[in-house]
């Protein structure tokens, strides 16, 4: 399993993806063109008979969101959710 | 579950796009045309384009569901019949984008006369092809664009007709702006479509996409995953080659990028010119909004 690159590399925030796990049909484009490889087939199957994907290396995932520019479905997608280091800093400068 | 749990759900950026009412789609699994909508919305994104000034209009065909699933001003035209469509709604709304989002068999077969003139008049629309070398939706007919060699319901035996060169017929018609991508570039076609966005005249961009249950399947290339890795395998990037080489086969490179970006009068320049110069004051001007 590659290292935790969002805490290796600093950065201000965490990648996770969503998934809308009954609209999945199972094509497999976001687990093999995701860059960190994240991403893999879930032993569960949808209420449509499909086997959605799950994030199975959440420390490695960057919320590129090209699992979500990939996704013919419509079902995944990638966001960045800032770490709290960075809301404890941001909050003071807001007020 | 892995997944992140977040206090309140973030929305995928593609649903203000969408009528999610009418999902989920009928596109088969491993279909690269969701991928290409996804594209199309990046697109919209990327070129600031306000969403009540874009017109979709599609044909029939797998690729003419596109109009009803996008949450814009949409219509689902007869068979071939989406760019005459398009061409009488930019000229009564010039204020308008329109895009044509159809099938090869519906654009360059059916329609194919009504492609080949848009293009020559140059009306200003956007036209989006999506190429899977066959008719999906009526159970995988020879289409124009089929490679030699290729088996389809009606070429049990390999076809042995003369594939089309898309970007080579739109060049050679007119287009000023020529484009073709695999579904596996979706950054590149979401650059695309907004380039063509910000481009006055007929804009063509090819997307060559998997169509698992019928193309891939009768010729043994595997399922719309394999297809994927195959087309990253086999597509060279080169842009501003001749349209004269890009012809695709069964087996061997698929030459993607953009190949022409020109500028021309569009068909409603011409008009307005035209009629400015024969009518003089009698002309009260196009119109519209």
């Amino acid at each position: 399993m590659p290292e935790a690159p969002a805490v290796a590399r600093g950065r201000k925030f965490r990648g996770s993806v969503f998934i809308d796990w009954d609209r999945c049909k199972g094509c497999g484009f976001c687990i093999e063109f995701c860059p960190p490889k994240v991403l893999q087939f879930s032993d569960k199957f949808n209420t449509h008979g499909y086997h959605p994907p799950h994030l199975a290396n959440e420390a490695a995932c960057t919320g590129c969101d090209l699992c979500g520019l990939y996704c013919p479905d419509f079902a995944i997608f990638g966001v960045r959710i800032p770490l709290e280091t960075e809301k404890t800093e941001a909050d003071p400068a807001k007020s | 579950m892995s997944t992140a749990v977040a206090s309140e759900r973030p929305v995928n950026p593609v649903e203000p796009f969408l009528r999610t009412d009418r999902m989920p789609h009928i596109w088969c699994p491993g279909c690269g045309i969701g991928t290409t909508v996804n594209c199309f919305a990046r697109a919209l994104v990327e070129s600031k384009q306000p969403l009540d000034k874009v017109a979709i209009v599609s044909g029939i065909g797998c690729t003419g569901r596109v109009a009803g699933y996008v949450k814009l001003d949409s219509f689902h035209t007869t068979h071939g019949r989406a760019i005459p469509f398009a061409t009488g709604l930019k000229l009564a709304n010039p204020g308008l984008s329109v895009v044509v989002y159809s099938g090869d068999g519906d654009l360059i077969a059916i329609g194919g006369n009504h492609f080949i003139h848009a293009a020559r008049r140059n009306a200003d629309i956007k036209v989006i092809c999506v190429n899977n070398f066959i008719y999906g939706m009526t159970g995988g007919q020879v289409a124009p664009t089929t490679p030699v060699g290729a088996t389809a319901t009606t070429s049990p035996y390999g076809s042995y007709e003369r594939p089309f060169n898309l970007p080579y017929l739109a060049e050679s018609s007119g287009a000023v702006y020529v484009a073709r991508w695999t579904a596996f570039h979706v950054r590149h076609i979401a650059h695309s479509m907004a380039e063509a966005f910000s481009k006055k005249g007929f804009c063509f961009i090819e997307i060559i996409a998997p169509c698992p249950t019928l193309y891939q399947r009768r010729n043994r290339l595997g399922d719309g995953l394999d297809t994927m890795k195959l087309y990253k395998q086999r597509s060279v990037i080169k842009n501003g080659a001749s349209t004269r080489d890009l012809d695709v086969g069964l087996q061997g490179e698929i030459v993607v990028g953009k190949f022409v970006d020109i500028e021309r009068p569009t068909l409603q320049q011409n008009m307005e010119q035209q009629l400015r110069q024969t009518l003089k004051d009698r002309f009260a001007g196009l119109g519209g909004a």
